[in-house]
């Protein structure tokens, strides 16, 4: 039973890394691009949110309204002005450059707010903490499953917009071949844009989402994003659904690691994410080529 | 006839290679002009300078009078220029169905449509919901060019439409193309194979090593004059100098068929 509640409670813990990381894969098998300020913009969305609901006093939801539309238009300057300037210097820039900007992002929500740790737990009252009972005498809580309910409907969302709108249709030719995207008259810089907005609306839902449920200071950006990145790579970077797999796995192998020893919520999150990267250099030949080419190589 | 695409002294570059040196054209309305040349003569690059997804070094394109050598190329889709590129660049992970509606968003609103473009390549019908890089060469060219005609383009460029394609394909292609012709689009073709070239083209014009070498109606050039015009060995002076070809009202527009300067002096 034991082991039954660990996997479940795991299973809740990967809706939140599936929201997490539903954007940096969103942004990934959209415009190649890797994120590295994905968790550090997670924290930012955090902040806004809890400056809102605390010091301001406006519920969390209505905070959320205001927050989503301001975090769309960050993600559409962040395309134009970093972005879409990087990615024009080579596949290595736009890493250089979120990078950076992830620094300074810690750096300023430090200078500004402080070491201090956050939540927003105490806006919603005992939602918080309150839980379902299930048969068999498992507790399963409301926030983290209304979080999986959230993913779920996010990730589906996003594939049924990928799919059957014009935009989605215009971002997925530009996708997989941006020149040719243009000589059918698609504006491939707005199209970019736009997918980068719609990345930041789902990382003010995953920011929500850590401001809820658990507490956040200005350096949880980079944990967020290892966690992110760790699910991308696990369920297959660039898939959607793939991501909601990914986190799920995540979520499961943290909680188990954990009733085996204290410090094996993460070891085991970290060593799942290896031997799955393993694997699939090994599926890919990637292993036996870099092997072969260092043999080769040696005097 | 007027002129809807004027190139004045165009030129561009692979690096440091010209590709394209000192080109000037005129597209008239209802032509159907061949480009014909040995690989590497620019055509291709002439044509992807026209559409705007190769950057002209110098000179001009002029749309309608209007200069758009800077233009992006999702405008000049817009303003009625599409292109169909060589290799056929389809969405090869969307459906031919997201490929056709992928166009229609972004182009202009005219005569063509979803169902007019089926109506023109019916094998299309029956394949809608299959991915596009599952199609045979043949298919995948007829969606390539219905892509570009859902933009409903005034002027259709077309990079060489039968590469690679059996006779019966390319032979469905160019059956195709008669009725796009006969709907009022413009054509500019890349196109190797001459005899379809001489069957199909009202004009053709002879490129070598970036340059036009020749600009004559089709009627006006043998089969013997094309192939050494392509190869460099035809004497320019040999070629037609000029002619005249009047619209169905009795309104003459000159084109005057040419040799280049250049080639005239190498001659």
């Amino acid at each position: 039973m034991n082991l039954l509640n660990q996997i479940v409670q795991g299973l809740l813990l990967g809706g939140y890394y599936a929201l997490l990381a539903c954007g940096l894969s969103f942004m990934f098998g959209v415009m190649r691009i890797i994120n590295l300020a994905h968790g550090s913009l997670t924290v930012v969305a955090a902040y806004l949110l809890w400056v809102l609901a605390e010091p301001m006093g406006w519920h969390p939801l209505l905070a959320l309204l205001a927050v989503v539309p301001a975090m769309a238009l960050l993600g559409w300057l962040l395309h134009k002005l970093v972005l879409e300037r990087s990615a024009r210097l080579g596949a290595l820039v736009p890493l250089l450059a979120t990078f950076g900007l992830a620094s300074v992002i810690d750096n300023v929500l430090f200078q500004h707010f402080g070491a201090d740790t956050r939540s927003l737990a105490t806006s919603i009252g005992t939602l918080a903490y309150n839980s379902w009972e299930l048969p068999g005498g498992l507790y399963v809580g409301q926030l983290p499953t209304l979080v999986l309910v959230l993913a779920v409907l996010l990730l589906g969302g996003l594939h049924a917009m990928l799919a059957h709108t014009a935009l989605g249709r215009q971002i997925r030719a530009a996708s997989e071949d941006a020149d040719t995207a243009r000589l059918v008259g698609v504006r491939t810089g707005t199209v970019f844009a736009a997918a980068s907005a719609i990345t930041m609306v789902t990382v003010t839902l995953a920011g929500a989402s850590l401001a809820l449920r658990a507490t956040f200071d200005p350096f949880s950006g980079p944990q967020q994003l290892i966690f992110a990145f760790e699910a991308v790579i696990i369920g297959g970077a660039g898939s959607l659904w793939g991501t909601l797999l990914g986190g799920v796995v995540l979520g499961v192998a943290q909680n188990l690691g954990a009733q085996v020893h204290p410090q094996g919520f993460l070891i085991a999150g970290h060593v799942t994410f290896l031997v799955i990267l393993l694997a699939r250099l090994y599926a890919s030949g990637a292993l036996r080529r870099f092997f072969s080419t260092r043999r080769r190589a040696a005097p | 006839m007027s002129v809807l695409l004027s190139i004045d002294n165009l030129n561009a570059h692979h690096g440091q290679l010209p590709a394209v040196r000192n080109v000037s054209l005129q597209v008239h309305q209802s032509d159907v002009l061949a480009l014909v040349g040995a690989n590497g003569a620019g055509k291709t690059t002439l044509l992807r300078t026209l559409a705007g997804a190769h950057r002209a070094s110098s000179g001009t394109v002029r749309w309608d009078g209007v200069d758009i050598t800077r233009l992006p190329a999702h405008q000049r889709v817009a303003e009625g220029l599409a292109l169909v590129p060589e290799g056929r660049r389809l969405f090869a992970g969307m459906t031919v169905r997201e490929n056709l509606l992928v166009a229609r968003a972004a182009g202009r609103r005219g005569q063509w449509s979803f169902d007019t473009v089926l109506d023109a390549f019916p094998q299309l019908a029956p394949k809608l919901n299959a991915r596009a890089g599952e199609l045979s060469g043949g298919q995948q060219q007829a969606v390539a060019i219905g892509r570009a005609l859902m933009t409903n383009p005034r002027v259709l460029l077309l990079d060489e439409v039968s590469l690679g394609l059996s006779p019966l394909a390319v032979q469905g292609v160019y059956d195709a193309l008669r009725g796009v012709v006969g709907q009022g689009t413009t054509l500019v073709l890349v196109e190797q194979d001459l005899q379809r070239v001489q069957a199909v083209a009202s004009r053709i014009v002879c490129m070598l090593e970036g340059s036009v070498v020749a600009d004559a109606p089709a009627n006006q050039l043998t089969r013997a004059q094309i192939t050494a015009f392509y190869f460099g060995a035809q004497r320019p002076e040999a070629a037609p100098v000029s002619h005249t070809t009047g619209s169905a009202d009795g309104e003459a527009a000159n084109h005057a068929s040419h040799v280049h300067p250049a080639h005239k002096e190498a001659a």
